[in-house]
């Protein structure tokens, strides 16, 4: 069957099963209409968007501020005591804050140190070799689709399938430590060192996600009008000149669009690290959304009130990366 | 070091090609290549993992691909033995089946004359090996691990998700494209607002709301609080505005009511957004992971990628059948992705949205 019929036979189908779909709702909005006119119906168009948001968006915002503010370890609003600042003071006590050991939720603040050096070096590194990538795609090279395609097709795979890709190259004896073998070193317990653990969260995390800020930046080089680099070549420009001069300024808002959005997702890594190392070995990996979720919901007794202001603290976090995000938008808007 | 770094500028930074191929050429295929091998590799390796034996994943330094020991059938065994070939001694180019080893001795029988048992020294045999395709990994999914339970899990909830996200957000985006009514602004500002809130950050009362609802281990309590994505509104919306309202005008004087102009006109016209997104609503649930972590606690309601992550958890993981799971949760994304990857990465370069 050619893809045309296959084509035609699946509208056949589809066609007739959505217009008897959406032919249910004619009366039932032709009723509305009639009721309400023609302007307000929109209303009824939006109702369904705006009763989930406010379900599942809005009502868990204003709670949030409820379960920061009361202990306990009852899940139901009703049963839980009001605290005040409490949950914020136990999470914040340190007798020296650049010392996790010092203070009352150790964890939590290994968590955020973490958080704070995975981020810093998995960002910097990143949108290193995205814009390396970006500029080798942007090339004179033959078959860049397929190239283009290569580099992306990690971000498409689940995080768990990610993680459990690398857990297996990563094993004692796994392939790395065979060739390490064959090499004549000594095979290395990746995972269970703590160093190491952290070198390879950030590598699989670069892995699975630069395709995408690959494929932004390459966006932007293509949008570089092709007769500012002719001018250049006339001046004889040298190839350093040509980049620092003209490809970096004219990527700079990319690059800096890139950078927010690579910091909003770092913040709120989880999935593969929690499934490659489990925060392990000890707490060495164990990142900010990590602790949220095991204080919440894995570990007894779930301490529902800390993991919310916990989940407040890295709020914030992103609310400032978020107005940055669109006060970058609005300049390279504006021009 | 200037000189250094303008030559590897000079490769990064041309762009228009000279008389043949120079050294930059080779560079950046040189650094292409290397991508592929990192990027596919993994993939590759795991795929060919997945189809060794569980005795064949246990040999260290792994083979490349399946290779596996032969085992033969002998008469008056019960279980099938691993055929080696005799290296020294008087039985040198024999291929004997072993029957057991004792310390630095074999005991071996001729598969063609199992009557006689011969014994030979473990350094003077090497296994017969072949390559071998470990199907039962495959299989042992359906038969033992009710792969098709997580499967189904899994595509009832990326269906079902993805058809109500196209249907509200269309609503909505229609609304927000087509009508002039007061609190309009409002809405798009509270839409714009929860672009910023992702589900990490309120975890504990989304599933507080969620238990209320009584949607705990249910596939809607995945589903519905992530159908009402703002990206999806305003990708439609988006594209809704560049559809003329001259023929809006022209359907209400055929007295066509405004739903049939939603559905009839704006929907069809809007499908290739409407595509895109789908695309993406598909790629988001069929990966997605913390939320049905929390929600899903009871394992024959689990997703594959939740299946996954418990089998991995398991203390003595098996690691034969994981990895044919592990193909299995990777080969729908990976078709669609060979079908689609130009739509796909002109998309997200189109939105920039993941």
């Amino acid at each position: 069957m050619g893809s045309g019929a296959m084509g035609s036979l699946l509208s056949g189908i589809f066609t007739p099963l959505f217009a008897a779909f959406m032919g249910l709702f004619e009366r039932p909005m032709g009723w509305a209409q009639r009721r309400l006119g023609q302007s307000k119906i929109a209303w009824l168009f939006l109702a369904p968007n705006l009763i989930i948001f406010g379900l599942f968006t809005f009502l868990p915002i204003i709670l949030n501020f409820y379960y920061a503010t009361t202990g306990g370890v009852k899940i139901l609003p009703e049963d839980r005591v009001y605290v005040g600042a409490d949950n914020f003071k136990e999470l914040l006590t340190c007798d020296d804050y650049l010392n996790p050991n010092s203070c009352n939720k150790d964890l939590f603040w290994k968590a955020v140190f973490n958080t704070g050096l995975f981020v810093t070096l998995q960002v910097g590194f990143m949108i290193f070799f995205s814009l390396i990538t970006a500029l080798v795609l942007n090339a004179e090279i033959r078959a860049r689709g397929f190239f283009r395609s290569v580099f992306f097709y990690p971000v498409l795979l689940s995080p768990v399938v990610v993680a459990l890709i690398w857990k297996w190259i990563l094993q004692r004896e796994g392939i790395l430590n065979g060739w390490l073998t064959s090499l004549g070193l000594d095979p290395i317990i990746w995972l269970l060192s703590a160093d190491w653990a952290f070198f390879w969260v950030i590598f699989v995390s670069i892995w699975a996600h630069m395709g995408f800020y690959t494929l932004i930046l390459l966006a932007g080089l293509q949008a570089i009008p092709k007769d500012v680099y002719e001018a250049a070549e006339m001046d004889s420009a040298s190839a350093w000149r040509t980049f620092h001069r003209i490809t970096l300024p004219l990527l700079m808002p990319n690059m800096l669009v890139v950078l927010v959005l690579a910091l909003i997702k770092g913040v709120q890594s989880f999935d593969e690290i929690f499934v490659l190392t489990g925060g392990g070995p000890g707490s060495a990996t164990l990142l900010i959304v990590q602790y949220i979720y095991e204080t919440g919901f894995s570990v007894q007794p779930q301490l529902f009130g800390i993991a919310a202001a916990a989940s407040l603290m890295l709020a914030i976090v992103l609310l400032i990366l978020t107005l940055a995000q669109l006060w970058l938008n609005r300049k390279s808007v504006d021009g | 070091m200037a000189s250094r770094t303008s030559t590897a500028m000079s490769f990064l930074t041309r762009t228009r090609g000279r008389n043949g191929p120079d050294w930059t050429d080779w560079l950046c295929y040189g650094y292409l290549l290397l991508g592929v091998f990192l990027m596919f590799g993994p993939v590759i390796w795991v795929t060919l993992s997945s189809f060794k034996s569980e005795a064949q994943l246990l040999e260290f330094p792994p083979t490349f691909l399946p290779y596996g020991q032969i085992s033969v059938e002998v008469e008056g065994y019960d279980d099938a033995l691993p055929l080696f070939e005799i290296t020294a001694g008087e039985h040198a180019g024999k291929r004997l089946a072993q029957i057991r080893r004792i310390g630095i001795q074999a005991q071996m029988v001729d598969p063609a004359d199992p009557g006689e048992r011969i014994d030979i020294g473990i350094n003077d045999r090497t296994p017969v090996r072949e390559m071998t395709f470990a199907w039962s990994n495959y299989t042992d999914l359906f038969e033992k691990f009710s792969f098709m339970r997580y499967f189904w899990n899994s595509v009832f909830i990326t269906a079902m998700a993805t058809i109500i996200m196209l249907l509200f957000n269309s609503m909505a985006a229609f609304a927000l494209s087509k009508y002039r009514f007061k609190g309009r602004m409002t809405v798009l500002v509270i839409i714009i607002a929860t672009l910023m809130i992702p589900v990490t950050i309120v975890l504990v009362p989304a599933y507080l709301v969620v238990a209320k609802l009584g949607m705990l281990n249910s596939p809607w309590g995945v589903i519905l609080p992530g159908a009402a994505t703002p990206t999806g509104v305003f990708l439609l919306r988006q594209y809704m505005l560049t559809i003329p309202d001259e023929l809006i005008d022209a359907a209400r004087m055929d007295h066509a009511s405004e739903w049939k102009i939603y559905w009839r006109i704006i929907l069809p016209l809007s499908a290739p957004a409407l595509a895109v997104l789908a695309i993406f609503a598909i790629m988001w649930r069929w990966n997605d992971f913390l939320w049905p972590l929390i929600v899903l606690s009871e394992s024959e309601k689990f997703t594959l990628q939740l299946a996954l992550n418990s089998f991995q958890g398991d203390l003595n993981t098996q690691w034969h059948n994981l990895l044919a799971m592990t193909v299995l949760t990777l080969l729908p994304i990976t078709l669609v992705f060979a079908f689609l990857q130009r739509y796909i990465t002109t998309g997200i370069a189109n939105t920039g949205i993941k």
